[in-house]
């Protein structure tokens, strides 16, 4: 690996652009995603920026449970985003269709339709679980490189008060949760 | 100006060689203000130096056509014409220049504005149309305040030359034109208040919806050589003189420094206005101080 690759990869870990978009979610990881931009969790220290247009984007943040309806968008959009690409996606929904499985009205899960790198399970998620998919889908995406799409997604723990010992920490103490989170 | 010594303006000092860094500087310290007056912490100081290498390495849409070439072309002449203006400012004292450079200075400040609007209409894109519309109706109402400004301190001072007006100390008259050429940067560079051209949120990016890759990334770099060659202009303009080399090479960039922080606090604290409304500003309020500025001027200079 030369010092260009090294560079690019370097580059590619540190400058991830989010582009956000919704499959039929009740909002809650919406408003979830823009808490990981505000002041409290900060994204923006790891070089994240949400983008407006998917063009720029190097990373796809799907929310939801994919109605049938949003299959079609999600699939231009998936092919508007210029490679190298990461897609995460965010809550219980676009992973299993959470409480809505069985509805008639869906197409998900999210990764019968377009390859998916990271889940981000929760429902909704914590910021910092968010944040946390972020940082590995960063990651996965400086290594791609000239590689297509990987074997296995990568399932993030759940991340923050009440996990109920199943988080990064390894303690079933909430206080112990809590430091991890902070 | 001999060949070599333009050449040497342009690639090296203040040109590409200085420009880029520096404006790769001004984009992080404009988006650390920003970060800091919300209460966050901001990007790492490499950061737009990571967001360009890695836009180098994305791929682009196929573009097909002379349209497509067309699309192509825009943020190279972009970044070429900012690079250029930069190369024209007379950091450095008695590094040469000519007479009626402020006005070459002010054609070339132009060209990423009308690279954007021909971009945002060659891409196609419904967004890209309507951030090109705004651009073209803001550059109509801000270029009128703007170029009397220049006007104004050009007549009350008796020369177009940069380096001329450098090395002639600031008359209050001056610091009227210096002050609405100020006023106009936030419109020029794209900035809240007068962000409507890539307002985000609000039509995805405007012209830039389409653009993927390295040329987004020509398009970023061209941003930034702007912000180094407007606030270089003002720099110049305000700048007291001095003697010594490095003491007026450092109040230069103590000064366009001052300039970046002045105009993201003043970003960071205002809303997008309306496009009507901006309009309005530009047309009622800072056109009369300019028309005034320009006839003290053009007074002053018959009287003497």
């Amino acid at each position: 690996m030369n010092l260009w690759n090294k560079l690019m990869c370097y580059s590619r870990r540190h400058s991830p652009w989010l582009f956000h978009m919704n499959g039929g979610s009740c909002n809650g990881c919406d408003i979830e995603l823009i808490a990981s931009l505000t002041p409290r969790y900060d994204a923006e220290q790891l070089g994240v920026r949400l983008e407006g247009s998917p063009r720029h984007a190097d990373i796809l943040c799907i929310t939801g449970p994919i109605t049938s309806n949003a299959v079609g968008a999600i699939k231009t959009v998936y092919d508007q985003v210029c490679g190298p690409k990461a897609v995460i996606a965010i809550g219980s929904c676009p992973a299993t269709t959470n409480v809505f499985i069985d509805s008639r009205t869906l197409a998900g899960p999210l990764n019968k339709h377009i390859p998916v790198d990271v889940f981000v399970p929760g429902c909704p998620p914590r910021p910092d679980a968010i944040i946390l998919g972020v940082a590995k889908a960063a990651e996965i995406l400086a290594e791609r490189a000239g590689k297509k799409q990987p074997a296995e997604p990568i399932v993030m723990p759940l991340v923050g008060p009440g996990c109920g010992g199943a988080c990064a920490c390894g303690s079933s103490t909430e206080a112990k949760c809590e430091e991890v989170a902070q | 100006m001999n060949l070599i010594t333009a050449l040497a303006r342009l690639l090296i000092f203040p040109g590409l060689l200085f420009a880029v860094p520096a404006a790769w500087f001004f984009l992080w310290v404009e988006r650390k203000a920003v970060a800091r007056m919300q209460g966050r912490i901001g990007p790492p100081f490499m950061q737009p130096f990571f967001d360009f290498i890695k836009l180098l390495g994305k791929s682009t849409p196929p573009r097909a056509g002379i349209g497509g070439l067309l699309m192509r072309a825009w943020p190279f002449i972009a970044v070429s014409s900012a690079a250029g203006a930069v190369g024209l400012l007379p950091v450095l004292p008695a590094s040469g220049g000519f007479q009626g450079d402020l006005i070459l200075l002010l054609a070339l400040l132009e060209l990423p504005s009308m690279c954007i609007i021909a971009a945002g209409f060659s891409s196609g894109s419904i967004f890209g149309e309507i951030g090109s519309a705004r651009e073209a109706v803001l550059s109509v109402s801000y270029n009128i305040v703007f170029l009397l400004a220049i006007v104004s301190i050009a007549a009350s001072q008796h020369t177009f030359s940069l380096s001329a007006l450098a090395q002639q100390s600031a008359s209050p008259l001056r610091w009227l034109g210096v002050i609405a050429i100020l006023v106009c940067l936030p419109a020029k560079l794209h900035l809240n208040p007068f962000s409507l051209p890539n307002a985000e949120q609000e039509i995805y990016s405007g012209p830039m919806t389409e653009y993927a890759g390295p040329e987004l990334a020509m398009w970023e770099l061209s941003h930034g050589l702007e912000w180094v060659a407007a606030t270089g202009l003002v720099a110049t303009l305000a700048a007291p003189v001095f003697t010594l080399w490095w003491v007026a090479a450092l109040v230069f960039v103590a000064l366009c420094f001052a300039i970046v922080l002045l105009l993201s606090a003043v970003a960071a604290a205002t809303a997008r206005l309306q496009i009507d409304t901006t309009v309005r500003f530009y047309w009622q309020c800072t056109l009369i101080f300019a028309v005034l500025a320009v006839a003290s001027a053009l007074f002053m200079r018959f009287r003497a």
